[in-house]
C-alpha cells in the first residue's frame, strides 16, 4: 500500500513543490508527479511510453535537485510528459525509470514550461514520524 | 515590509544601512504602498546580496521586486573583478536575458480593427508558442555554434530580418566573447528545435496601440505617436539558457566555498570572476545572450511575415531591443572614477541615458528605450534612460509588473474561456494553445504596472514616455 502524496506550495512568481512517501524514493518519485502537476492535470497523461533516467549526487537534497532537472530535460528534448515515476535510490545513486506519452497541446493544455528546480526552499529530510518529504521551489 | 526596517532617502529611495555582513548598503526604489506591498524575501533577498565579495556602492531593488532565487527579481548589482569580485549565475536567472524588443507597424489602431482577427490568426499560425512547440529552424552543430557567437547577427546573415535591425539591439545583436565551448550538450540539445519559439508562462507577442503620450519630445524621436500600432516580443533564451542556468547554479552552488566564499543563501551560487568557473560561465551565459537575441530575431522576421500576409506592403522597423536577465561589462563613474563593471540585472533592465556611446545615433539624445511589459490584457510602457540613472542603480530600471498571486491562487481564481471571453469584449484577442495557461496568466494575477512605472518615473530610474494597450496577445 502507497502512503505517498504530493502538493503545491505557494511561491510568488513561480510554484514549490513537495513529495512525501514512507521512503526516499517514494518522496522522489512523489516530488516528481508534483512537477508534472505544474504543466498539466496528471489524469490528462498516459503512461504509455518509458524512459530510463540516472543521476549521482553526493547529498540528498543535490540528488532531488539532479533528479528534477533529468525529468525537466528528458520532457523538453522528449516533447513528453511524464505520470508515472518508478525510482530506485541505492547510496547516492539514482535509477528511475519515466512513464509518459508525447506531450499533446489540445489533450494536455500544458500551462507552463518548466526552466529548472532551484535550491530554493530545497529541503530533503526525513520527519519525527518517520516520513520522507523532498521538497523545492521550480522556476516556470 | 515595514516601514521601520528603512532609512528613508527620498520619497522613492528606501535605504538599509550596511550591518552584519553586508558590505555596502541595499537600496529599494519604491513609492510607500509598493514598499508596504512587497514579499519580506526582497529585504532578505537584497541584503543578502550586498554580501557577496566585491560588490559596489549598493545593491538595489527596483520597484517590481519580488521573491526570486537568491537575488530578488528586479536586483541590480554590480562587482567589481579587481576588488575580487563575482559573477552569479543566481544572479543572472535561468532564463538568461529574457527580454522585450518593440517593433513599429506604421499602421494605426484604425487599420488593425479591420482586420484584427485575420491578423491574431496569422501571426499564432506563424510564430510557435507554447510547451513543445518547435520551430521551423533545426540547428546542426556548427550552426549552432554560429549562432551562439553571433546572436541576432547571425540571425540577420541567414535572411531573417535587416541589418537595420542590428543597431537598435544592445551590443548591436551581438554579445561579444560568447564561449559556445562552454555550453553544454545537453544545452545544445535543449535548443535544436527551439530556434524562433515564444516558450510559456508569461511570454508573449503582443500586437498594441499608443493610448498615451506623456513625453512629446521623446517620443518624437522614438517615432510614437498617439494611436501608432507597435508590436511588443517578450522571451528569452528558451531551453538553452535554462540547462546553463541549471548546471551553473549547481557548479557554482557546490564550489563557493573552495573560493573561500560563504553564501547566505545556496541559490546566490556565485565564482570569482577572475576564476576558471567565473570565466567558463561568462562564456556560456554570453552564448545564451546571443541565443536569445538571435530568437527574438527570428520571431521578428516571423511577424513581418504575418503582417505582410494581412497588410501587404508594411514595414516592421526594430523601435527597440532590451534583455533583462544578465551580467554585462560596463564602465560606470563610482566616486568620480570611471571603473570597468560587472553588472547584474535580474528582472531589471539597462537604461542608459541621453549621450551614451552604446546608443544609436538617432537615440541618442532621447535616452535609450525602456520597454516595460505589463501582463495579457493590461497596459505595457515605454520610458527612457536618464541623465540620472546611472547614479540612481548603474542605469537600471524595472523590467515589469511582477505577480500579485501565485499560478495556484489565479488557477483556483479563473477560466482560461472566461477570461478570454471578458478580454475579447474588451477588444483584446487572446491566442494561446493552453486554456490554464491563460488563467494563470490572468490580467489580475499581477500587480498593478502602472504604479511600478510611476515609481520608477519618480525615482529617476527611466522616464514615462508612452503607454501602450493591447489589440491582440499570442500567448505561450
Amino acid at each position: 500500500m502507497t502512503t505517498g502524496r504530493w502538493e503545491h506550495l505557494e511561491h510568488g512568481a513561480d510554484i514549490g513543490i513537495r513529495g512525501c512517501g514512507s521512503s526516499l524514493p517514494e518522496a522522489f518519485a512523489q516530488a516528481a508527479l508534483a512537477m508534472s502537476g505544474v504543466v498539466t492535470d496528471l489524469d490528462n497523461i498516459n503512461p504509455v511510453d518509458t524512459v530510463a533516467v540516472e543521476c549521482e549526487a553526493p547529498e540528498f537534497d543535490l540528488l532531488l535537485i539532479d533528479w528534477l532537472n533529468e525529468i525537466v530535460y528528458q520532457m523538453a528534448t522528449r516533447n513528453m510528459l511524464f505520470s508515472r515515476f518508478e525510482v530506485e535510490i541505492c547510496g547516492h545513486q539514482l535509477r528511475a525509470r519515466l512513464y509518459g506519452e508525447a506531450t499533446n497541446p489540445d489533450k494536455h493544455q500544458p500551462a507552463v514550461e518548466i526552466k529548472g528546480a532551484t535550491f530554493t526552499e530545497l529541503e530533503v529530510r526525513q520527519a519525527a514520524n518517520g516520513e520522507w518529504i523532498a521538497q523545492c521551489v521550480i522556476d516556470v | 515590509m515595514k516601514l521601520s526596517l528603512f532609512t528613508q532617502r527620498d520619497e522613492n529611495t528606501w535605504e538599509i544601512p550596511a550591518q552584519g555582513r553586508m558590505r555596502v548598503p541595499a537600496i529599494i526604489y519604491a513609492d510607500r504602498a509598493l514598499i508596504e506591498a512587497m514579499d519580506d524575501k526582497v529585504y532578505q533577498q537584497v541584503t543578502n546580496v550586498a554580501t557577496l565579495p566585491g560588490i559596489v556602492d549598493h545593491a538595489y531593488a527596483m520597484p517590481d521586486a519580488h521573491w526570486g532565487y537568491g537575488f530578488p527579481i528586479g536586483g541590480v548589482a554590480a562587482f567589481d573583478a579587481e576588488q575580487g569580485g563575482v559573477i552569479s549565475a543566481g544572479g543572472v536567472g535561468f532564463d538568461i536575458s529574457c527580454g522585450v524588443r518593440c517593433l513599429h507597424t506604421g499602421l494605426g489602431a484604425d487599420d488593425i480593427a479591420l482586420a484584427r482577427e485575420p491578423l491574431a490568426d496569422e501571426l499564432y499560425r506563424r510564430v510557435p508558442a507554447g510547451l513543445g512547440s518547435t520551430g521551423q529552424i533545426h540547428l546542426g552543430p556548427r550552426d549552432m555554434d554560429d549562432m551562439l557567437r553571433g546572436g541576432a547577427q547571425w540571425a540577420v546573415r541567414q535572411g531573417y530580418g535587416t541589418p537595420q535591425d542590428l543597431e537598435r539591439i544592445e551590443e548591436h545583436g551581438c554579445m561579444p566573447d560568447a564561449d559556445p565551448d562552454q555550453v553544454s550538450e545537453k544545452a545544445r540539445h535543449r535548443q535544436r528545435n527551439e530556434m524562433g519559439t515564444l516558450g510559456s508562462g508569461n511570454h508573449y507577442l503582443e500586437v498594441q496601440y499608443i493610448d498615451q503620450v506623456y513625453e512629446a519630445r521623446i517620443a518624437t524621436a522614438f517615432n510614437l505617436r498617439e494611436g501608432d500600432v507597435v508590436v511588443s516580443i517578450h522571451c528569452g533564451s528558451r531551453g538553452l539558457g535554462h540547462q546553463i542556468g541549471t548546471e551553473f547554479l549547481r557548479l557554482m552552488a557546490t564550489s563557493a566555498a573552495s573560493h573561500g566564499i560563504s553564501l547566505p543563501d545556496r541559490e546566490l551560487a556565485c565564482a570569482p570572476i577572475k576564476s576558471e568557473i567565473g570565466q567558463s560561465y561568462l562564456g556560456a551565459m554570453r552564448s545564451a545572450v546571443n541565443c536569445a537575441l538571435a530568437n527574438r530575431q527570428i520571431i521578428t522576421h516571423l511577424t513581418r511575415q504575418a503582417f505582410d500576409a494581412v497588410f501587404p506592403g508594411s514595414a516592421l522597423p526594430l523601435l527597440y531591443d532590451v534583455s533583462h536577465n544578465t551580467c554585462k561589462p560596463e564602465r560606470h563613474a563610482t566616486n568620480g572614477e570611471a571603473r570597468l563593471l560587472y553588472v547584474h540585472r535580474k528582472g531589471a533592465t539597462r537604461a542608459f541615458g541621453p549621450g551614451h556611446a552604446e546608443l544609436p545615433a538617432a537615440l541618442r539624445d532621447a535616452g535609450q528605450p525602456v520597454l516595460i511589459g505589463g501582463s495579457m490584457g493590461t497596459c505595457s510602457y515605454i520610458l527612457a534612460g536618464t541623465a540620472q540613472s546611472e547614479q540612481r542603480a548603474f542605469s537600471s530600471a524595472c523590467h515589469g509588473a511582477g505577480r500579485a498571486m501565485s499560478r495556484r491562487q489565479a488557477k483556483r481564481q479563473w477560466r482560461g474561456r472566461q477570461i478570454i471571453d471578458d478580454l475579447k469584449r474588451q477588444g483584446i484577442l487572446i491566442r494561446s494553445p493552453s486554456l490554464r495557461g491563460v488563467a494563470e496568466e490572468a490580467p489580475l494575477a499581477y500587480k498593478d504596472v502602472s504604479a511600478v512605472v510611476d515609481a520608477a518615473d519618480h525615482a529617476g530610474l527611466a522616464q514615462k514616455v508612452a503607454r501602450l494597450r493591447p489589440m491582440v496577445c499570442v500567448k505561450g
